[in-house]
């Protein structure tokens, strides 16, 4: 079964964002990272743990209605780093991306240390440097390593 | 040297660190020669934690310069207690000062508070993070006393929430010492520490027990270790217990082993050390004054 065979069992949308060779299991918090809950109203299909020759298993989301940016999907590759970005206009593919690992995410994770100013009501974002095997908060100097789908913050 | 915020110990190079030293030590010689350097200075105070000598320390070092200070007071006593954010109370008192000094019991509270302000800022300790003027003032009680070359220094207690240990480590990177790091293993320095040792070169010697290195030592830092760490009150004195020293522990130390400790001290240090040629740590509480004279002249551009 082809990639477009499957993308075919979740529907096709006619203009918007496919993004693909998602972790297997982690199509939920991609959507969490990418604050799409549903309350706009367009279209979000969701496929989870579809067989991929490459990844063994993959989720796939589909935006209608919405073209996301490189900065915008950059930080989807802290949890999903195989992730493909297909930009669809009337059915068809007019650019194909692959996210690449940012220096810096903001807004994304929480940090896990209680004591950190980022964690108080205070007018700041959580900011983390990312490094080779890990993120590092810019605050407190806090590192997390492993599980971090685990701290994404809640919207 | 110019920077805007003394944040962390981390932002400090070797020569940003001798500049400071050797300006301590030019205040510290004529100290006249400096008296109103910056006369019309008013330097704010936020204290969000207590403090003496950090605190007093800074009000002498503004005031010898010629300068003054205002004093946010106690939280208690301040809208803080009103439910203001930190970013606010900063961006209000930047308007009356020149440059601000901030101890906070959060780490990070620093680096967000000067994001906020364009008034030179100084973490005066945040939380369990750093402390870069304890720091600065540690390493000039080091170098009058030591020296930075061919430096042995054990540095012993809280390694895990001190935070005058995670600056001073760090700095000490920039001049090569070997360092030790004696405590409980429930104590030892925290992931991020030991991170950027290793970034910077530094290895990480670790020793539960100081008997195995006191003789090679040509410093040792002590530092408080504290009950609130601890699940119960008997867990607490019999780990504590093991990292107090006296005179006899002492007897096994070089004879120009140089003593400190960032006080306020307990029962680590018994009093009956004070009394020795090791004893330092008053000494190095007096240092704080002419350091942070240089550092505020510095800052406010005194050097140019």
């Amino acid at each position: 079964m082809s990639d477009n065979d499957q993308q075919l069992r979740v529907s096709k949308i006619r203009n918007g964002t496919v993004i693909d060779h998602i972790t297997g299991g982690q199509a939920l918090n991609v959507l969490a990272i990418l604050g799409i809950d549903g309350t706009s109203g367009d279209s979000v299909s969701v496929a989870m743990n579809m067989p991929s020759d490459r990844l063994g298993h993959k989720d796939v989301v589909k935006v209608e209605g919405r073209e996301l940016s490189q900065d915008e999907v950059d930080v989807l590759s802290l949890i999903a780093p195989a992730a493909t970005i297909n930009i669809i206009r009337d059915y068809d593919v007019v650019e194909k991306r692959r996210v690449e690992r940012p220096s810096v995410v903001e807004g994304v994770l929480e940090c896990p240390n209680h004591n950190c100013i980022t964690t108080e009501a205070e007018p700041v974002d959580s900011r983390f440097a990312v490094g080779d095997d890990g993120v590092r908060c810019e605050y407190c100097d806090t590192i997390i390593r492993d599980d971090l789908p685990a701290h994404i913050l809640a919207e | 040297m110019r920077h805007d915020h003394i944040i962390s110990a981390k932002q400090l190079s070797r020569g940003d660190i001798e500049t400071v030293l050797d300006h301590a030590a030019d205040i510290a010689a004529d100290p006249g020669a400096f008296a109103n350097r910056h006369s019309d200075t008013l330097l704010g105070l936020l204290f969000f934690e207590p403090s003496t000598r950090t605190k007093m320390s800074f009000t002498t070092a503004m005031k010898r310069l010629g300068g003054d200070i205002v004093d946010m007071g106690s939280v208690e006593s301040s809208s803080v207690k009103k439910g203001e954010s930190l970013a606010d109370t900063v961006r209000v008192v930047e308007g009356y000062t020149d440059t601000l000094v901030l101890r906070h019991p959060m780490e990070g509270s620093a680096k967000m508070a000067s994001e906020f302000v364009d008034v030179p800022l100084v973490n005066a300790g945040d939380g369990a993070g750093q402390h870069p003027t304890q720091t600065l003032l540690d390493l000039y009680t080091i170098r009058e006393n030591a020296g930075f070359e061919d430096l042995t220094i054990g540095i012993m207690g809280d390694l895990k929430y001190g935070r005058t240990v995670h600056s001073l480590a760090h700095a000490l990177t920039t001049v090569d010492a070997r360092q030790h790091f004696i405590s409980p293993e429930s104590l030892q320095l925290p992931r991020s520490v030991r991170y950027d040792l290793h970034e910077a070169g530094a290895g990480i010697r670790e020793h539960t027990d100081l008997d195995e290195i006191l003789p090679d030592l040509d410093v040792l830092y002590v530092t408080r270790i504290q009950a609130e760490r601890f699940p119960d009150e008997s867990e607490y004195r019999e780990v504590a217990g093991q990292y107090q020293i006296d005179a006899d522990t002492l007897a096994a130390a070089k004879d120009d082993l140089t003593v400190m400790h960032p006080l306020p001290r307990v029962d680590e240090i018994a009093h009956d050390v004070d009394e020795t040629t090791h004893a330092q740590y008053f000494q190095q509480a007096h240092n704080g004054v002419p350091v942070r004279m240089a550092l505020l002249d510095l800052m406010l551009g005194g050097d140019q």
